[in-house]
């Protein structure tokens, strides 16, 4: 297939990033469908309809009782089943910052079926305990998400307070990375291993992205979206002219692989 | 431990989610380490470990299974959380040896995640509604270690709780569970006047906590006695909320004897006049409503206001700091037809940050304190809107140590189409977003008399927490009906709540209002209380009939609430009922313009100080590394990172610049609409160091470095805009007010000078602080803030050094401007010559810097503030990880320098106005020089790659060999929160 993929970008109250996400997916060439959570609950054949479903940054709910949770909670009682399909044919799903968070609470990242409680990773507080807005590095690791392409290292901003990826046991780093669902790594900007503040969180195993088993459920903390005009990097007055941000290639990919 | 009685435990399922044992609680490793910094001096150092409990309340009437599942599927992390669930009226198993200290918020303070509970609750089935109170929240901090009671009671009230708004619990386990509420009374309640005397009058102002003077009183006593009735409370608190200096801004609008002179209206005699002269055709709506309104491109234009909130930032500094930026985002919001905030702008001026624990005055908080409350204020309620925080500042001075101040702003984007609104006879009111409650009382009024040991207690009340979701919610659908066009007016609801809000858009026609469709938060509120609350997150629109249904349907498809309670009419009378009863009926002529104008006396009397001349720089290394660390220059990076400052995809210049993000910028830039290379750069000025010395001077120079600090990054100072936000003490002081006249005089002179408009702004009056008979003011402190489009964002530069064999070139005249300069305060040195722009240089050669940067001639540029040449040429240094050398016999030195002044201090630490220091490439040097002719402007040095600031004295000797990265840890090494 090589037609134009369908977006729909979900929002509700606290959703905040939803107007550069749209702007990101439009500039990598899908057609996207802002659309409020009532309005998708009321008529759930809109997301059949799509290929691809983003859940962008924000305070969902304001991120009451922990980040991402009432979202996460509320989709699963009222879009659940619609999501489940939805991966299960073939769907793809990108979750970004807070929309990470979601796809966690909702259990997405260990499969479209899996009991929520039973999930291994949790995103907590930041281990500085505070909220963490700066640029960081990132490498697309060998992965499920075959549409990230593998080694590349890149630059791209973070802003969370909730987003130390924490793991169940002590075995579930190797088995999430042996997996393959281990998308997207903190890394120095020369690709080495990364210590605060390059990992802006304390995440177990540096992991700054998660995908499903399958690869077509990817989340990830940092905000891709906010690295694609010329303008966006932190120092693009120290740099020859650019045509666009680093953060545009993660949405080619994925529009490439959902067309 | 002595358990309470059951009785006392609440009737309420508690489940408590702690970190699980072998996890990290960072909230609890956080006050611990606070716990730890207070311990020397109040015995806390016993405290060995700390963890948090996130407590709910939840109904009793909910099974075992049920709060089973609400805790592990919503209240619990399955993976790093255990919860403890106890039933109602049960006693919590305490793990043995442990402490406990409980804050829960006082019934009726907003408890946002308490909401967010109680309707997803509702949502799965568990709870047939939700109404406050029903689900309540709490922290439960366990302490292990030898603590005593005192110890506890210390923690509790320094660290975990702030008693205005919390209930704190030691080692007790009752917890309230109640519906707020009360017994006010519905309906009018008559407060007999008209026999009142000058001193009963004068009480019943106080007493109602209406803060009118006597003439005012008078006046309201007057007017009702030729009506031949007596006022009703809600009439009488509608007059003071409307007559408050808040809202009525009296001093500034009122009348003044100055040197002999009577000043009728300072406001527009100054600050207006200057924008009125300019008369800037680009100016689309100035001073005339809630934000400023200016062109910006194509059919878009940009809106932006700048509010203090002090006083409550004061009592509470989380609380204050959020609303006071979620209302100034309200004035944004209902500017015009309403424009999408872009930005948001914040500055703070707090006591110093080493005050002795002893010195801090009694009923006030410590300057740490409040400065981490405001700025996780900001952040909570900034963050949570989506709405960057780019640029701000924050100043430390022991005047702000019980006062300190708290200034909030937003920047909006409009279509310039939609810069007016209008209010029609026959439209209805609605009324949007958060519910009313009893918080926020007599905001406007308390704003407006000086605080005291006892505001805390008495002012709680006055205290309101912000829900910003709830306004995210507003902001998302208000927008949509916006576009739609499918209301005609709108305002926020802020000080005063309806009774301004109404009162103010239906003062050229009239209004109708029905309080009891008015929804609440809880029952029991007396129809003034609803009339006059300041519960916040609420808009008010005029919807003309034949829009109102889909009007209504934009808001309800977003779980928005929009209620209709009233209507505008043509009668000229504001008239509110309650049911069948009408509680209130007032003339809009006399509520708008019945205030007597009072006069106040000003007079200015220059402070006995003497010069102390230039002194000799005797260490000129350890002194700008002093500089470095001031806490007014010092780095400000664990503020900002707090911030989302790049949320909507708009950043283009960051507030941190440079390689490694850590030099500090001189103004933002952000990128309005996607589709332009237009920027728009923001930045502010205050220099409070000075206006006790020269409150012109202090005004002037603001000014000067607010536009500085945008041109420095590439805007137009052609386009610039200006708006003033005044924090000064008790105005009826003739010496306070006098630096005010003064201060405001010099704005007009400067902006006529730069051509740049003010416009918009806010007072902030009666700054002082009473202690027993002794009354501090605060510091005459001017904020300005500058707002100038960049013409092309690809021209933008910033302050970080690029390269290495760069010239550097030293703009402006360098004169011993040392009066309030910070090298005077790093010496300990008072008096001198405050440091005043130019007027008939500055502004032009303003023009020729930016014509430069716009030629693309300027690789990086920095204004020189604070600690003047020496700091700027460090800050650019380090932050571009370059060297520099600079020859202090090569810069522009004034003519009139004293004749055994020290030169090289003169030249190194001189806060003159209109500077800059500039890299330029050797290729574009002759282009550069070009630019400038006719200008003080001189090459001064170089950058160099050896990573060393050399700054060498006029007679060649080396004065400072610094490594950067010791400028730099200088500059970072401070308090970080």
């Amino acid at each position: 297939m090589t037609s134009q993929p369908t977006a729909l970008v979900l929002r509700t109250a606290g959703t905040n990033c939803d107007r550069e996400t749209v702007q990101a997916l439009e500039m990598a060439g899908a057609r996207t469908e802002l659309l409020h959570l009532n309005a998708l609950s009321a008529e759930p054949r809109r997301l059949a309809a799509a290929q691809i479903l983003v859940i962008p940054g924000g305070f969902s709910y304001g991120d009451y009782v922990a980040a991402g949770r009432i979202l996460g909670h509320e989709l699963r009682h009222r879009l659940g089943e619609e999501i489940a399909t939805f991966v299960e044919g073939g769907g793809f799903v990108l979750g970004i910052c807070n929309g990470f968070q979601v796809l966690v609470e909702l259990g997405l990242i260990e499969g479209p079926r899996a009991e929520p409680s039973q999930r291994r990773m949790a995103l907590t507080a930041n281990s500085s305990n505070r909220f963490e807005s700066r640029w960081v590095h990132l490498r697309n690791e060998r992965s499920a998400c075959e549409w990230l392409e593998r080694g590349t290292v890149w630059p791209v901003p973070v802003a969370h307070g909730e987003g130390r990826v924490a793991l169940r046991s002590a075995g579930d780093l190797e088995a999430l990375t042996d997996a393959g669902q281990v998308a997207l790594r903190y890394v120095t900007a020369d690709g080495g291993e990364a210590g605060y503040p390059d990992c802006p969180n304390g995440s177990a195993g540096q992991i700054a992205g998660l995908c499903d088993p399958s690869g077509r459920v990817l989340g990830l903390m940092p905000h891709p979206e906010r690295n694609i005009t010329p303008f966006h990097h932190p120092f693009w007055t120290r740099l020859p002219e650019r045509d666009e941000g680093e953060g545009l290639a993660l949405f080619r990919g994925l529009v490439s692989a959902a067309s | 431990m002595s358990h309470p009685a059951p009785a006392a435990l609440p009737d309420a399922w508690r489940v408590e989610v702690f970190r699980s044992q072998d996890r990290p609680d960072p909230d609890g490793e956080q006050t611990l380490a606070a716990a730890l910094e207070l311990g020397l001096e109040l015995g806390l150092e016993p405290i060995e470990g700390l963890r948090l409990g996130r407590g709910y309340l939840l109904p009793p009437e909910l099974s075992q299974a049920a709060v089973e599942t609400i805790a592990r599927e919503l209240l619990a992390d399955p993976v790093v959380d255990t919860p403890r669930i106890t039933a109602p009226g049960g006693h919590p198993e305490v793990p043995a040896g442990v402490h406990r200290v409980l804050v829960a918020p006082q019934p009726g303070v907003m408890d946002p995640v308490a909401t967010a509970v109680g309707r997803a609750l509702v949502r799965d089935g568990h709870l047939a509604e939700y109404s406050t109170g029903t689900v309540a929240t709490f922290r439960a901090w366990e302490l292990t270690g030898a603590v005593d009671r005192a110890g506890l009671e210390t923690l509790g009230r320094r660290l975990l709780a702030n008693e205005t708004i919390d209930t704190l619990r030691f080692d007790s386990e009752d917890l309230p569970y109640v519906q707020p509420g009360g017994s006010g009374h519905r309906g009018s309640v008559e407060v007999p006047l008209r026999a009142l005397d000058d001193d009963a009058l004068l009480a019943l102002s106080r007493e109602g906590q209406l803060s009118l003077d006597l003439a005012e009183m008078q006046t309201v006593r007057d007017h009702y006695a030729a009506l031949g009735r007596e006022p009703s409370a809600l009439e009488l608190e509608t007059i003071a909320q409307t007559w408050s200096e808040h809202c009525k801004h009296k001093t500034l609008c009122g009348l003044i004897d100055f040197e002999g002179e009577r000043i009728d209206n300072l406001l527009r005699s100054t600050i207006g006049a200057a924008t009125r002269t300019i008369d800037a055709p680009w100016c689309l709506s100035v001073f005339e409503d809630n934000a400023g309104i200016v062109e910006f491109e194509g059919d878009q234009a940009v809106c932006i206001k700048v509010e203090t909130h002090n006083h409550p930032s004061a009592i509470d500094p989380f609380g204050g700091a959020g609303t006071g930026i979620g209302g100034v985002i309200r004035d944004v919001l209902g500017a015009g037809l309403g424009a999408e905030p872009i930005a948001n702008i914040d500055a703070f001026f707090v006591g110093p940050l080493d005050l002795p624990a002893d010195e801090v005055p009694k009923g006030t908080m410590h300057p740490r304190r409040i400065l981490r409350g405001v700025v996780d204020g900001v952040r909570q309620y900034g963050n949570c809107m989506g709405i960057p925080t780019v640029t701000g500042g924050l100043w430390h001075h022991k005047g702000y140590t019980a006062n300190p101040l708290v200034y909030a702003g937003t920047v909006g984007l409009m279509p310039s189409s939609m810069a007016h609104k209008q209010v029609a006879a026959g439209d209805a009111i609605v009324a949007v977003g958060g519910r009313t409650g009893r918080d926020g009382i007599h905001g406007a009024t308390f704003s407006s008399i000086e605080l005291s040991e006892h505001s805390e207690t008495e002012s709680s009340h006055a205290v309101q927490i912000g829900d910003p979701i709830t306004e995210k919610g507003v902001l998302d659908t208000l927008l949509r009906a916006r576009d739609a066009g499918l209301y005609r007016g709108i305002t926020d609801c802020g000080a005063g709540g309806f009774s301004s809000a109404v009162g103010e858009m239906g003062e050229h026609c009239g209004a109708d209002v029905e309080l009891d469709r008015v929804p609440l938060k809880y029952p029991g509120l007396s129809s003034h209380e609803v009339w006059i609350s300041e519960a916040q997150e609420r808009m008010v629109l005029s919807v003309p009939p034949e829009k109102l249904e889909a009007c209504l349907a934009v808001f309800a498809a977003e779980d928005v609430e929009a209620v209709v309670i009233g209507h505008f009419t043509d009668t000229g009378k504001l008239v509110v009922r309650d049911g069948d009863e009408v509680v209130g009926e007032l003339d809009m002529q006399f509520l708008h313009k019945g205030n007597p104008r009072t006069v106040r006396q000003a007079a200015w009397v220059a402070p006995d100080v003497a010069d102390p001349g230039v002194p000799t720089s005797t260490d000129p290394q350890a002194e700008l590394l002093a500089l470095l660390a001031h806490p007014n220059l010092c780095s400000r990076e664990w503020i900002v990172r707090q911030y989302d400052h790049e949320v909507q995809g708009r950043s283009a210049i960051k507030p941190m610049v440079g390689p490694a993000g850590d030099g500090p910028g001189d103004a933002a830039v952000i990128q309005p609409l996607a589709e332009s290379t237009r920027g728009l750069a923001l930045a502010v000025g205050a220099n409070p160091l000075q206006g006790r010395l020269d409150p012109w001077a202090m005004a002037a120079a603001g000014i000067d470095e607010a536009l500085r600090n945008v041109v420095s990054v590439g805007a137009d100072p052609e386009r610039a805009v200006l708006l003033d936000n005044f924090s000064w003490g008790n105005c009826n002081e003739p010496d306070r007010l006098g630096s005010l006249v003064l201060a405001a005089r010099a704005c007009h002179d400067v902006a006529l000078a730069f051509r740049a408009p003010f416009v918009s702004g806010k007072d902030s009056l009666n700054n002082e602080y009473r202690v027993g008979d002794r009354t501090l003011s605060i510091p005459p402190t001017l904020l300005i803030t500058a707002m100038a489009p960049v013409p092309d964002l690809r021209r933008a530069v910033t302050m970080d050094l690029k390269r290495a064999g760069n010239r550097l070139y030293l703009v402006g005249e360098t004169a011993a401007d040392l009066g309030g300069s910070h090298w005077f305060d790093v010496l300990g040195l008072d008096g001198g010559r405050v440091p005043r722009p130019d007027l008939e240089r500055a502004p032009a050669q303003m023009r020729a810097l930016h014509g430069a940067i716009a030629a693309g001639r300027v690789r990086a540029c920095h204004d020189l503030s604070e600690g003047g040449l020496a700091v700027a040429a460090a800050e650019m240094a380090f932050a571009g990880r370059c060297g520099a050398r600079v020859a202090l016999g090569s810069v522009p030195l004034a003519a009139d320098l004293p004749g055994a002044a020290d030169g090289d201090a003169v030249a190194l630490f001189s806060e003159s106005c209109t500077r800059f220091l500039v890299e330029v490439e050797p290729d574009h040097a002759a282009g550069f020089e070009q630019a400038l002719a006719g200008f003080p402007c001189a090459s001064v040095g170089e950058v160099t790659d050896d990573g060393r600031l050399e700054l060498l004295g006029r007679d060649g000797a080396t004065l400072v060999d610094l490594d950067v990265e010791q400028l730099r840890q200088a500059h970072t090494g401070g308090f970080r929160g």
